[in-house]
């Protein structure tokens, strides 16, 4: 027997496994990226760079992104929180909160931001309370902070809500024999365990933050460098068939969508390794 | 510390854990919960910690009630079966972590508490891996920091939840005997929790035998083992032969055998059940003797110093089973052959009255009964 078979693993098919695997990624993802980046490439450097650092542009990257990570940390927590409570205690009408929780899934995103919107208007139901105190919602950055935590909540609870329920509760009863109030067992027992998993819901509500656009466009007032998200500019110049420089900002939107999801993959690889390898 | 219990009372819905159950547990002594799964033990432990609540009755640390006080307050070391430990800290972290989350004032300073935990390590011979993360450990080495963590907070009385019940035969009796010997260093009042009838007795100073949410006898390991108060602790330790008949004129009337039985305060003609361990029979190899239970030899066990004879009863209808052990030479000097005919006797019959046992209740733990015979149960 050769030393390769010998080395083999237990469980078969792991050549086709990995072929089939290729072979999807490239079809649904990876081939639609890379006519992106050739769209884009018909460019040339200086082209490409007068069409992504145009003021105009560079503010909607700010407002995208910086929404986004804003949105998915307010995510984060309250996703926590929501879950703990969906774990650790039983109240009536339980199950149709955890149903709830779903619904922004489901939901097309052009009803949220419609919904939204005529909340927080001034003459809606929230938005006639709000404006008085000189809090605008509707038509500003704090709408489109609005839609993106109202799409992104999802992600963070039912990435928490497994590992919670999976936790010892013998666990906080060592840590509460050791002297360790409420507060103490939470942060130095409870919440290490669940670092990887809140840092991989908010991953993907941040993922999800950056590439929304239905919900967005109806809130957002789209005033251009104040409240306009960079998929909106993509449409638009793709409304002007300005083909070429949607593609350049979309690559700039992939590039930088990418760095920032390896960045919390690192992250979560490391938090993972602090749990002694598991 | 001394623990008192008194009139503990613990219900899960339907279900009474524990039944008015009353303990002292003197300072300085390990004592032995031992009982089936389900009776209740593992709930005492925990409402002598805080973990539980009781539905009634109080504990008492050192004299003072203690029901209400929460976990935190009451300075107890708690050892769980599946160790319990934080699994992103190392060895280090998790042992120090009692110290570390001290209030402020109490907070040792680093160099006490980097001394104090290599203390610890030393004391459960681990101090060659502080470093490591819990998953990187044996079961035997994880319930040993486990240890070491509850004791790094000098707890008033140590509580153990069947701490070696997730290892194996071997480890189990090594850490059985370490943990005796940490107790005789120590003298920490401890409680540990364990349905290991052999455990129990090799480790304990006191054994409380417990059964159904109630306290069936208290005493040291010799004293429950030799004089078993009830039915269900003769079973419970250890393997037992049991005989059902009726007595009359000293003598245990078992279908148309006669067992002869020593002084008994048993009423003429009533119902009696005999128990005797297989050390305690005796195999007569005359078959026409006129005493003793009629037997037939099954199959000889001759492993180590002792041997052991099975037997299967020849008397009624219905096949028992029977087991005797006696030294090795005085088997072989009864030159005992598969398919013989003996009679069983024994000196030391334990009898007690059959109580009408109510439904549900076993009367016995299944797996240590070995032969019923007579009436039938």
């Amino acid at each position: 027997m050769s030393p390769r078979a010998i080395s083999r693993r237990v469980l078969p098919g792991f050549p086709l496994a990995l072929g089939y695997t290729l072979v999807y990624l490239s079809l649904i993802v990876l081939i639609p990226l890379g006519a992106v980046f050739l769209k884009t490439a018909t460019l040339t450097w200086a082209e490409f760079w007068a069409i992504i650092s145009e003021p105009r542009v560079v503010a909607s990257y700010r407002i995208s992104f910086g929404i986004s990570l804003i949105a998915a940390a307010i995510n984060a927590v309250f996703g926590l929180i929501f879950a703990w409570v969906l774990v650790r205690y039983t109240f009536p009408g339980k199950r149709i909160v955890d149903a709830l929780v779903d619904l922004p899934f489901a939901l097309p995103t052009a009803v949220a931001g419609i919904a939204l919107t005529a909340l927080y208007a001034g003459n809606g139901w929230l938005g006639q309370w709000l404006e008085p105190m000189g809090v605008k919602v509707a038509f500003t950055p704090l709408g489109i902070l609005v839609a993106l935590t109202f799409i992104g909540l999802p992600f963070v609870v039912r990435t928490v809500q497994p590992i919670l329920e999976d936790l010892d509760t013998e666990l906080e009863e060592a840590a509460a024999s050791l002297g360790a109030d409420r507060w103490q067992s939470f942060w130095w027992v409870v919440f290490p365990v669940l670092v990887p998993a809140l840092l991989t819901g908010f991953a993907l509500a941040f993922a999800r933050a950056v590439g929304e656009y239905g919900s967005v466009i109806f809130i957002a007032g789209n005033l251009p460098m104040v409240s306009e998200i960079t998929p909106l500019l993509i449409i638009t110049k793709l409304e002007q068939y300005d083909y070429v420089g949607a593609t350049a900002i979309a690559v700039v939107m992939l590039v930088f969508s990418f760095v920032l999801l390896f960045l919390i993959n690192g992250l979560q690889i490391w938090a993972n390794r602090r749990h002694g390898g598991i | 510390m001394s623990i008192r219990v008194q009139n503990i009372v613990k219900r899960f819905g339907n279900f009474v854990a524990l039944d008015d159950v009353t303990l002292d547990f003197p300072q300085g002594q390990l004592v032995g919960l031992l009982g089936p799964s389900g009776c209740g033990k593992t709930t005492l432990l925990r409402i002598i910690a805080g973990l539980e609540s009781a539905d009634g009755g109080q504990v008492f640390l050192d004299g003072e009630d203690a029901s209400t006080a929460h976990v935190r307050e009451r300075q107890v070391g708690f050892v769980f079966q599946h160790y319990a430990l934080f699994r992103h800290m190392t060895v280090f972290d998790n042992i120090a972590f009692g110290l570390r989350v001290k209030p402020r004032k109490q907070r040792p300073n680093a160099e006490t508490l980097r001394r104090r935990v290599h203390e610890l390590l030393e004391l459960v011979q681990m101090d060659s891996l502080a470093t490591r993360y819990p998953n990187q450990l044996s079961g035997g080495q994880r319930q040993r920091v486990a240890l070491a963590r509850a004791l790094a907070v000098e707890p008033r009385v140590l509580l153990l939840d069947e701490p070696f019940g997730a290892l194996d035969a071997k480890v189990r009796k090594e850490l059985r005997r370490w943990l005796r010997q940490l107790h005789e260093t120590l003298h920490i009042t401890s409680i540990f929790v364990t349905h290991d009838q052999e455990e129990a007795l090799e480790v304990s100073d006191q054994v409380v035998l417990m059964n159904h949410g109630r306290v069936e006898q208290i005493g040291a390991p010799a004293q429950v083992y030799e004089q078993p108060a009830t039915p269900f602790v003769y079973g419970f330790l250890g393997a037992v032969n049991l005989f059902h008949g009726r007595v009359h004129d000293n003598q245990l009337h078992v279908g148309a055998d006669r067992l002869p039985l020593a002084d008994n305060g048993f009423p003429a003609d009533a119902e009696a059940l005999g128990f005797v361990r297989p050390h305690e029979l005796e195999i007569d190899p005359d078959p026409l003797g006129k005493e003793g239970i009629t037997a037939r030899v099954a199959r000889v066990l001759a492993l180590g110093a002792t041997a052991r004879v099975e037997l299967t009863g020849a008397n009624g209808q219905s096949v028992r089973h029977y087991e005797v052990e006696l030294p090795r030479e005085r088997a072989a000097a009864l030159q005992l052959s598969v398919g013989q005919s003996v009679r069983l006797k024994s000196a030391r019959i334990r009898l007690f009255a059959p109580e009408p046992q109510p439904a549900g209740r076993t009367l016995l733990p299944e797996g240590s009964l070995i032969g019923v015979d007579g009436e039938g149960i």
